[in-house]
């Protein structure tokens, strides 16, 4: 399958895999329009179909990929021809996704999280199963700047693992029913079935109407469960390995130098539980055309749920110097944010911001100053009235922005000139 | 506000000719919604006319003021390290952006920015969320600070 330059195809049934459902759909018209003779309109679909298996035949021969020194080079397409390079140093994080077609033929996608001010994916959908760990593995040692241990990298020999947090089903399960995703669906399906007891005439226009709303809601629910079935972490030499999943099988590795902030949520329910989630951000740009579902998250779940205890253990290994104390807001926050007043709380260490907010739930972000992009300071009309002011750390993630909302004038100012020091500091140092 | 900070930088503020550019505008725009106003109450009356066309005027007073705060909140400084950009009135903003974390720096002018000679340098992080905008820099100091911002950046470049 290499040619003498290094240039290697995908597998040949990539574009079967990558049709998903399409191809399902297609297979399942199909079907029976062979089985059961002929009319014009068998025709049409059977020619349908064979234009749809050259095309995609067409794109498995014009696509090929090779590592050249640091780079990661793909080319495809054929009326616009791309020849893409993706350096190896900025890999922030190296995916391997199995969606359910993909495990019926054996194959899998190794997708690579690119840093930089583009945040591309490279994507090579789909390798042989056997193919994508090693190359995953010597993909990292070349992340990790050691173009020498290609070689060295002798099949066979498991790294060391060591098994940080596994969720159990029926944890996952119970913390799913009583989060807020999950509270939503379980509301949406009293209202039906009191719809349907109370008056069964009005069940389609109820079903009907609120169709889209329902769907969202239940594929969200579905969407979560899938992800986070079964997931594990996993310590390894390149960081924490993530893998879990119930339909697509993912295995995610993310280096600890390339966190850009950690997040701790803990919806209302979950509080009386003594439950949280754990999630971390990446740099990385919007979800990129054509990915997967599994790439439509905004954030990276490394514990979907678990208690307090387990999530400090994860922490430690995130990121070891994080501020262990936070200090409450002045009293006077609570006429400008009622609710948020009990949750809000800010702490630092040299090299480390945490902010606590949140109105019902409580979400705690955590953003290494490292990783700080750039600070403001803001201040309302009515933070004015109030002598009060807020300091954003913003970061290159996506949704998680340290916020230390509602402080006093004087400690805000104070704040921003420190953090403005020490993130210069923690610059250098990084 | 930051006052061991303030005092010990030097601020820069837009050109004046900015907070002419803005007053033109604010006074077409009143002129014309006034003479709008005007016409439209006119079927009402001689007074309806004369009232609704006052009561734009006014609401036109009320924008020139905010224009001008606007454009006298606004100020930039360089530092050693980073550029501060200070801006707004209602939610007043102070931004510390250090140039080794600039990925790219765009200077624009839109129609009438141009025929003012005024420019809008921009410096962008990896950070959505980053806002080091300076408005109404006249050409040749939107330059000056464009080059010195690249020469900074690159000099301290620190990534992502």
């Amino acid at each position: 399958m290499s040619d003498a330059d290094g240039w290697r195809r995908l597998h040949p049934l990539s574009p079967v895999v990558r049709g998903g459902k399409a191809t399902i759909a297609l297979a399942i018209i199909l079907v029976p329009a062979v089985l059961g003779g002929r009319s014009e309109n068998t025709l049409i679909d059977v020619a349908i179909a064979a234009v749809l298996v050259v095309l995609g035949f067409v794109s498995w021969v014009v696509t090929r990929w090779r590592v050249d020194g640091d780079d990661l080079q793909i080319e495809m397409g054929v009326l616009r021809r791309q020849s893409l390079r993706f350096p190896l140093a900025q890999v922030q994080a190296i995916d391997i996704v199995r969606p359910g077609l993909g495990r019926l033929f054996g194959v899998a996608e190794l997708r690579l999280r690119m840093g930089g001010a583009s945040g591309k994916t490279a994507r090579l959908a789909y390798l042989h199963e056997r193919e994508v760990e090693p190359l995953r593995d010597r993909l990292l040692a070349l992340a990790k700047g050691g173009a020498q241990t290609t070689d060295a990298a002798a099949p066979g020999a498991a790294p060391e693992q060591h098994v940080l947090a596994a969720v159990p089903t029926g944890r996952l399960v119970a913390s799913i029913l009583v989060s807020d995703v999950g509270i939503a669906a379980e509301v949406v399906l009293v209202a039906l079935i009191v719809v349907v007891v109370v008056a069964p005439s009005a069940v389609a226009g109820a079903a009907s109407g609120g169709a889209v709303w329902i769907f969202s809601v239940f594929q969200l629910v579905w969407r979560r469960f899938n992800q986070e079935y079964r997931l594990s972490v996993v310590e390894v030499p390149d960081g924490l390995l993530l893998r879990g999943g119930l339909v697509a099988l993912t295995a995610e590795t993310i280096r600890p130098g390339r966190v850009q902030a950690v997040r701790m949520v803990e919806p209302m329910v979950w509080r009386l539980l003594g439950w949280c989630r754990l999630e971390v951000d990446l740099a990385g740009r919007q979800r990129s055309e054509g990915e997967g579902q599994a790439q439509r998250r905004p954030l990276r779940t490394v514990l979907p749920v678990g208690s307090r205890a387990l999530a400090e253990e994860l922490l430690d290994h995130v990121l070891p110097d994080r501020p262990r104390e936070q200090s409450p807001p002045p009293r006077r926050v609570r006429w400008k944010s009622p609710l948020r007043y009990r949750m809000l709380a800010w702490g630092r260490t040299d090299t480390c911001v945490t902010t606590t907010s949140g109105r019902l739930r409580r979400a705690t972000n955590w953003v290494p100053l490292e990783k700080a992009q750039s600070l403001r300071r803001v201040q309302g009309p009515v933070q004015r009235r109030l002598r009060l002011a807020s300091v954003h750390v913003d970061t290159a993630g996506r949704s998680v922005h340290a916020v230390i909302r509602d402080r006093d004038v004087e400690e805000a100012d104070a704040a921003l000139e420190e953090l403005t020091v020490l993130a210069r500091a923690a610059r250098r140092a990084g | 506000m930051l006052r061991r900070v303030e005092s010990s930088v030097n601020w820069l503020h837009p050109s004046a000719r900015l907070l002419a550019l803005r007053r033109l505008q604010v006074a077409v725009v009143t002129l014309a919604a006034a003479a709008a106003a005007g016409v439209a109450g006119s079927t009402a009356g001689l007074a309806a006319a004369l009232g609704s066309a006052a009561a734009v005027l006014v609401l036109g007073v009320v924008a020139e003021r905010f224009v001008r705060r606007r454009f006298s909140a606004w100020s930039y400084a360089e530092r050693e390290d980073d550029l501060l950009v200070r801006r707004g009135v209602l939610f007043s903003r102070l931004s510390v952006v250090p140039y080794g974390r600039m990925q790219f720096i765009d200077v624009t002018a839109g129609p009438f920015e141009r025929s003012f000679g005024l420019a809008t340098v921009r410096m962008h992080t990896a950070a959505a969320a980053s806002d080091a905008r300076i408005p109404g820099l006249q050409r040749d100091e939107a330059a000056r600070l464009r080059d010195r911002l690249a020469e900074l950046g690159e000099a301290q470049a620190a990534g992502i």
